[in-house]
């Protein structure tokens, strides 16, 4: 079972969301021990004793410096993707502080946004940068 | 808040162990609770003034990405004077008495400002009436603002709770005066979005979220082609599925298809992993019946032959033929749009459990809450009243989620297993056995007099009809898409004749964000520039002049009936004044006729669909390898009055997104009757890579009476971007997407 379905279904967690199951659009985006995985095509059995961080675990409050600059950018459309957005977004500015247009394009390239709300996203993780330094 | 980071190992294997032993947890219902209560003031369907000061404002559209429910709230907010953070917003079930709640059409505030603002006015009246009354003072000695009445000479004041219980026993008055314009505390402001926090920390519960307790798990295998039967599976490999508990077959397509399920084999089971894996040991054969004949090359060659011959003509004035023989020059082109998944990120997904006494209850993202109410009811053969239709949030909605296929498949399955079921549909299954947007055919023929001027017109569109869907008489019909972008062209010609051709359909067809509008925009904006260059005159001036002087057009006037998107044309007439507007304005802000570099382009094009006039700029270029590279976009929109300056911004972000989509990546192509992609690999959407730099929005003209904005802005976007790449390359694209021409 892909570790996505093990969240979803299983834990019960539903803000991981499944858009394509085949790691083609990133809605299901988490964290294994700080690397971003697509969880539809990750198995469970590789999760186990590493730590797995979703959405509902990314900060404490939803205060996270990318959940707020979601919120100041009112990138949200539908929303569905954001929290696979998010976690991408969480993931790059951990090991990237400062990424430059093209970093962020590249990075999140593998996110896709059927609303098309990437012109904020890229806003929003350049002020999230700057809320980090 | 709860995080699976939070969770023990132990605890989180042992939850995962449970596979084959069923749901470890149950999350929250959504909450969609009705105001109710004692002394609850209740003017209407859509507000509730609590005792305790609270108000609970019900928005009875769909929210998907459009801002409705921050919208909604805002237009409440405002005519109630109630203050923002006192306010609960709840979600309607599907019930005719909130009005029309189909959303699509891009109706939600042109249709429904006048009465939310109503409903709002009426209950703030009736708060201030009981305050007057409770101080025995004339109510126009009192004002009431962010919750409390205040008697102005004596600075008494009661808050709304204080007077809900008096207000409730007041007789609703018929008619209210609504707050002035420049009154306005949320109205025209750019609000946040309601949701924004549970967007952005999981909490945001979509159709796909529902859990019910002892819920199963379906997937659902349907046939590759329309109407396709299912020969023989393999049940006892799909049950020997760890996890799978039970298969069962759905009943066949209906004829026309409507809104029913389209048959096939459930595989039902304890999660959805193994609902899927249940399914792929079915190795279902079918019968693909006679859809089977469909291939998309073969098709284009049949719309391609219509278009080179006369249709039924929709639209004659002048003499067409006479113009072409006076004419200078006649230049003519064919174009050529595929078939497009809405593809929202949310694929269908419905949860339905059937009671004891048959009552049905349905969780599901759906744009037509009152459809799926009424599909759902006749699927299980009992009535209307019996069925409830809970609306979640819509992880995107494009028109699929209009259609209530997948809603009413998991109340048949909830009623046939005796248990509550979710059915989730995979992306293959939302690409494949989707409602099709129109592949379509466009043959454009002008003509040109000695001074450059456009005398002669002629448009032939030729496109398999959505009217499919719910006739089998569709060839004998009239095809309502004429009235998307084809009959109500605004370009002042002599002689202007438009024809229309329907097709034979092989797949269920449907709306698509824009629908018609997209392959109507596309040629006609495109000709208008080719039109230019034959006249060797720049594009921007040269469409301007095509627009004529500012007039307002009635296609009555020449004899055509024309649905104006079910708006009066006396309120909203063609007017080609506020098209040139947009031009002149989205002109200015892309700096249009700014000198570029070699291999470097701008592009215009403008289009009015529902009701709304959007002009768009392209700035495109061609790199190293010839390929196409979308920079810039500039939006200058004419949607009349709008309630969230953002989020009509955000709309037509999206659009030149979705548009970058439709012209470079995304099609669908039918082989043997079944569509041959099925991912995100093979229809190809935009990412990040391809956004342009920068989407420059202006929004104008908003004292005129409120058109759509969902849709409007997707048109435009084909032809700028096409008639940019002409600008950059000399070479004229006329076939949707780029892609099959080796540019993008």
């Amino acid at each position: 079972m892909p570790l996505l379905w093990a969240i979803r279904d299983l834990v019960g967690l539903t803000g991981t969301k499944f858009g394509c199951g085949k790691a083609l659009c990133g809605a299901c985006t988490v964290h294994v021990d700080g690397t971003p995985i697509r969880s539809c095509s990750y198995p469970l059995s590789a999760a186990i004793g590493k730590t797995v961080t979703t959405i509902e675990g990314l900060s404490e409050d939803g205060e996270h410096p990318v959940q707020k600059a979601w919120r100041e950018h009112n990138v949200a459309q539908c929303g569905y993707c954001q929290s696979g957005q998010i976690m991408q977004a969480a993931a790059l500015l951990a090991q990237n502080p400062s990424p430059s247009d093209r970093d962020i394009e590249t990075y999140m390239s593998g996110n896709i946004c059927r609303c098309g709300t990437y012109n904020r996203i890229k806003a929003a993780v350049k002020d999230a940068a700057e809320d980090l330094s | 808040m709860s995080g699976l980071s939070k969770l023990s190992r132990r605890d989180f294997l042992k939850r995962t162990g449970q596979v084959a032993g069923g749901l470890a947890l149950v999350t929250q219902l959504p909450a969609f609770a009705n105001a109710a209560g004692t002394n609850v003031f209740q003017p209407n369907v859509y507000i509730a003034v609590r005792e305790d000061g609270g108000i609970d404002i019900v928005c009875h559209r769909s929210e998907m990405g459009q801002g409705v429910r921050t919208s909604l709230q805002q237009v409440f907010a405002d005519e109630l004077e109630a203050s923002w953070d006192s306010i609960r917003l709840l979600q309607a079930e599907g019930d005719a008495k909130y009005g029309d709640q189909n959303t699509d059409g891009s109706t939600s505030i042109r249709r429904h400002l006048d009465t939310l603002r109503r409903a709002g006015a009426t209950a703030r009246h009736m708060l201030r009436q009981a305050a007057a009354n409770e101080w025995g003072v004339p109510a126009d000695e009192c004002d009431a603002r962010g919750n409390v009445v205040t008697h102005t000479s004596s600075g008494r004041t009661l808050g709304y709770g204080d007077v809900a219980g008096a207000a409730a026993d007041l007789p609703v008055p018929d008619d209210v005066p609504l707050k002035d314009p420049s009154e306005f505390r949320y109205i025209g402001k750019p609000v946040n979005g309601v949701d924004n926090t549970a967007m952005t920390t999981g909490a945001a519960n979509y159709g796909i979220d529902t859990v019910l307790p002892g819920m199963v798990y379906a997937s659902v295998e349907r046939s590759p082609v329309l109407h396709g039967i299912a020969k023989s599976y393999d049940e006892d490999a799909a049950l020997a599925v760890s996890g799978v508990e039970a298969v069962v077959a759905l009943p066949e397509a209906t004829k026309p298809v409507f809104y029913n399920p389209i048959g096939g084999i459930a595989v039902i089971a304890s999660n959805t992993w193994a609902a899927n894996k249940g399914r792929e040991a079915l190795q279902v054969d079918w019968e693909r019946g006679e859809n089977q004949s469909y291939n998309s090359g073969d098709y284009r060659s049949t719309l391609t032959d219509k278009v080179r011959t006369d249709g039924d003509a929709v639209v004659s004035t002048g003499d067409v033929e006479k113009a072409f023989v006076d004419a200078a020059t006649v230049i003519e082109a064919e174009y050529y749009a595929p078939h497009l998944a809405q593809a929202p990120m949310e694929p269908p997904a419905a949860t339905a459990i059937v009671h004891d006494d048959g009552r049905c209850e349905v969780w599901a993202c759906t744009q037509a809450p009152q459809a799926a109410r009424r599909t759902v009811a006749q699927v299980l053969g009992i009535d209307e009243a019996e069925v409830t239709i809970h609306v979640t949030l819509l992880g995107g909605g494009f028109g699929r989620k209009s259609k209530a296929d997948f809603v009413a498949e998991a109340a048949w399955l909830a009623k046939r297993l005796g248990k509550p079921v979710k059915v989730t549909w995979t992306r293959e299954d939302d690409i494949r056995n989707g409602y099709l947007h129109s592949v379509s055919a466009q043959y454009l023929k002008g003509g040109l007099d000695a001074n450059g001027k456009t005398t002669a017109w002629l448009q032939r569109s030729a496109f398999p009809p959505i009217s499919s869907t719910f006739s089998t008489e569709y060839a004998q019909q009239e095809a309502f898409e004429k009235d998307l972008g084809l009959i109500d062209n605004p370009l002042d010609v002599a002689s202007m004749q438009i024809e229309v051709h329907t097709t034979p359909v092989h797949t269920r067809i449907g709306w698509l964000r824009s629908v018609a509008n997209i392959f109507h925009a596309f040629s006609a904006s495109s000709f208008a520039d080719e039109l230019a260059h034959a006249a060797g005159r720049d594009s921007k001036d040269y469409l301007l002049e095509l627009l004529g002087e500012p007039r307002k057009i009635d296609p009555a006037d020449y004899g055509v009936a024309y649905g104006n998107y079910g708006q009066s044309i006396d309120d909203y007439p063609i007017d080609t004044g506020r098209m040139a507007d947009v031009v002149r304005r989205v002109s200015d802000m892309a700096s249009w006729g700014r000198e570029l570099p070699e291999g470097r382009g701008l592009g215009i094009a403008v289009h009015r669909s529902f009701l709304a006039y959007v002009a768009v700029v392209a700035e495109v270029s061609s790199n190293a390898a010839g390929k196409i590279s979308v920079d810039e976009l500039w939006f200058a929109v004419d949607a009349g009055r709008v309630i969230n300056p953002d989020r009509v911004r955000s709309q037509m972000e999206g659009a030149g997104i979705f548009g970058i989509s439709l012209t470079l990546f995304s099609e669908l192509t039918a082989k043997d009757g079944s569509i041959e992609q099925g991912n995100f690999d093979g229809y190809a959407l935009a990412r990040m890579t391809h956004a342009p730099r920068d989407i420059h929005v202006d929004i104008m003209n908003t004292d005129a009476l409120p058109a759509g904005v969902g849709e409007p802005g997707v048109p435009p976007v084909a032809p700028a971007i096409a008639n940019a790449w002409f600008a950059a390359t000399g070479s004229r694209v006329r076939e949707l997407p780029f892609k099959n021409a080796g540019i993008a």
